[in-house]
């Protein structure tokens, strides 16, 4: 029975490995952008950084859960703008703060739950079943709406976005908290465990006794429970839900759990080469805007490290 | 056989909805025919977007005042999605069509369509590259920029340092405003752009690519967003980072803008009149109906909006 000990610390090294890689590319990054501009490593940069970079970090946690299982979830943005829409329209109409911010919570959690069952339940591919999400839930926010924004949600719960705990602002703890969530779970936990086996070798799982179905429900639900948590956070920090908010946010989390060596056809990778990857995103973001780069070339540098960097991932992981 | 099974559920729920639809439509058909009510068809880009849905309200309003019946059609920001919405209106044989495209060349092939069937276009707030339009409706975009241009330059007395926030890039909106403030600006040469950065249109990234720009600039004097989303979240960038006496400029008039304009949090947009554009649409078609003349370019009134 030495048999499992031996695959779990050779799993260990390669993800080692993985995250060094991405982390080279990171501290590449970073070491540009402070050569071209004096401003980028200041203090309150970031800090600022970093508070972008969590909206963005959040939800690419729960899709590292979900690209491990082997699926993909692409009505992260979607959920993010209708959970936000439901806690916003409710403290308008003067439902208590606790009250509402569940109820955005449940909202999220509960339509992540529905793309799982709809997985499972029918069999659909992922890719089909949260794009009909994106869809149906970002049509449910609009009509919700009715396409306007939703203002003016009171100071209470501006502190979620905006408020600091000591010189640290909210957002980024509940980053931090997250991560260290997931990967707990990921690393000490049999949930973890089971995620990992379902997306290496679902039959294989399945003979083991691992109950497949209970693991893909909880990650489709995890997912859409962060991205509500996104959403509170950026709802609240411009005290204003709005509809088209989260859109193409899917997008961005899904580069970010990619570009953190998580493999897209699941059972390898983990949340802290998701986090590399957020930054990576979040920086290149914040460095381009700095240089005052025209967004033409933008987009283009954008698609161009994105790629670079799981290139060079490839050709070293040979 | 379970997954065929789902598949004929599937198709039978499609038939059924597609049933009830025309069922419904036949009928609305009848009781207009009935009273002899003539109907206007409103395809709009998106109503994903305030912009669109007030002026969509606009165009409501104004067609139950003159006792028309108006069917919309959301586009969804796709050019594909229009065309088929263009032929479900053909479809339903409406009298007049007023199209706000999704873009400027690949709506032309929809008004084509139309004019195959004799079917009138007028087009609202983006124009047609093609295809016979009858009337085109909209606010000047390059008149708005050269408007918020000369509101700056007046405030801060011929001199300082101004961001500008753009939209999403390439299309005509930021084209236009931008041109038209870019020119205006240039009149002054004390008055630099130091930074011009795109926040496409929405407000979390006004935020945060404004957020950016504080830390790359330690003296701004002045902000021009292309709209108000964006103004909005510069303007919350700007609290947050404790920057006093910089100006905010935003363009559209939404009644987030308004309201930050009233509370001193905003100094001024250029308000397009989107209502406006909808109900001078209904207002055209029913001129046109009505046998009247139409002329080809309807400029919607823009408005500085300040406290």
């Amino acid at each position: 029975m030495n048999l499992p000990e031996e695959k779990v610390t050779k799993i260990n090294i390669s993800e080692f490995l993985l995250k060094a890689k991405s982390l080279i590319g990171l501290v590449g990054l970073i070491v540009v952008f402070s050569i071209l501009s004096p401003r980028f490593l200041d203090y309150y940069n970031l800090t600022n950084v970093l508070r972008q970079t969590s909206l963005n970090a959040i939800m690419a946690v729960g899709m590292t859960f979900v690209i491990l299982t082997g699926g993909i979830d692409l009505s992260v943005g979607s959920i993010l703008a209708f959970s936000s829409a439901i806690t916003a329209g409710m403290l308008k109409d003067g439902s208590p703060l606790i009250i509402a911010v569940l109820a955005g919570l449940i909202i999220g959690t509960g339509l992540g739950f529905f793309n799982g069952f709809v997985i499972i339940r029918w069999n659909i591919p992922p890719f089909i079943a949260t794009f009909a999400m994106m869809t149906v839930a970002r049509g449910l926010t609009l009509v919700y709406t009715n396409g306007q924004p939703i203002t003016g949600l009171g100071a209470a719960f501006g502190y979620i976005g905006n408020g600091y705990i000591g010189p640290i602002p909210v957002p980024i703890i509940l980053t931090v908290l997250i991560f260290a969530i997931g990967y707990y779970i990921l690393k000490n936990n049999r949930l973890g465990r089971y995620v990992y086996a379902t997306g290496g070798n679902i039959q294989a799982a399945k003979l083991a006794g691992i109950n497949t179905n209970n693991i893909i429900l909880f990650v489709y639900s995890l997912s859409g429970f962060l991205a509500a948590i996104s959403g509170l956070i950026i709802t609240s920090r411009l005290n204003s839900a709005a509809p088209t908010a989260g859109q193409g946010a899917e997008l961005d989390a899904i580069a970010a759990v990619v570009l953190g060596g998580t493999s897209l056809s699941g059972g390898e990778g983990g949340v802290i080469g998701t986090l590399i990857g957020a930054l990576i995103i979040g920086i290149l973001n914040n460095g381009l805007n700095l240089l005052n780069v025209s967004p033409f070339y933008q987009l283009i540098a954008k698609g161009a490290v994105i790629l670079l960097a799981i290139a060079l991932d490839k050709k070293e992981s040979r | 056989m379970r997954k065929s099974k789902i598949l004929f559920l599937l198709l039978t729920f499609i038939l059924t909805v597609a049933l009830i639809a025309g069922c419904s439509t036949g009928n609305t058909n009848n009781t207009s025919n009935a009273k002899e009510e003539k109907t206007i068809g409103l395809v709009i880009s998106t109503l994903n977007n305030p912009f669109f849905v007030t002026l969509k309200n606009g165009a409501e309003a104004k067609a139950k005042e003159l006792g028309y019946k108006l069917i919309v059609e959301d586009s969804q920001n796709d050019s594909s999605k229009e065309l088929s919405n263009v032929e479900d209106l053909i479809q339903q044989k409406v009298d007049v069509l007023l199209i706000n495209p999704v873009d400027s060349d690949a709506v032309v092939n929809a008004i084509k369509e139309a004019n195959s069937k004799n079917i009138p276009v007028i087009t609202l707030d983006r124009s047609a590259n093609g295809g016979d339009v009858i009337c085109h409706i909209a606010s000047d975009n390059v008149k708005g920029g050269e408007m918020a241009a000369e509101f700056i330059a007046k405030t801060l007395n011929g001199k300082g340092n101004v961001v500008e926030l753009e939209g999403i890039p390439g299309t005509s909106a930021a084209r236009d405003r931008g041109k038209g403030f870019d020119e205006a600006i240039a009149k002054y040469p004390d008055i630099k752009i130091i930074a011009k950065q795109a926040a496409d249109f929405d407000r979390s990234k006004g935020l945060s690519v404004m957020e950016n720009i504080l830390q790359a600039q330690p003296k701004i004097d002045a902000v021009f967003a292309q709209n108000d989303e964006m103004a909005l979240g510069a303007i919350k960038a700007i609290e947050s980072a404790n920057r006093q006496g910089i100006l905010v400029v935003g363009f559209d008039g939404t009644d987030d803008a308004l309201k930050a304009i009233k509370d001193g949090k905003m100094a001024a947009t250029i308000a397009q009149q989107p209502a406006l554009i909808g109900s001078l649409g209904v207002e055209m078609a029913d001129k046109y109906l009505k046998g009247e003349k139409v002329e080809k370019f309807i400029p919607a009134e823009l408005k500085l909006i300040t406290k």
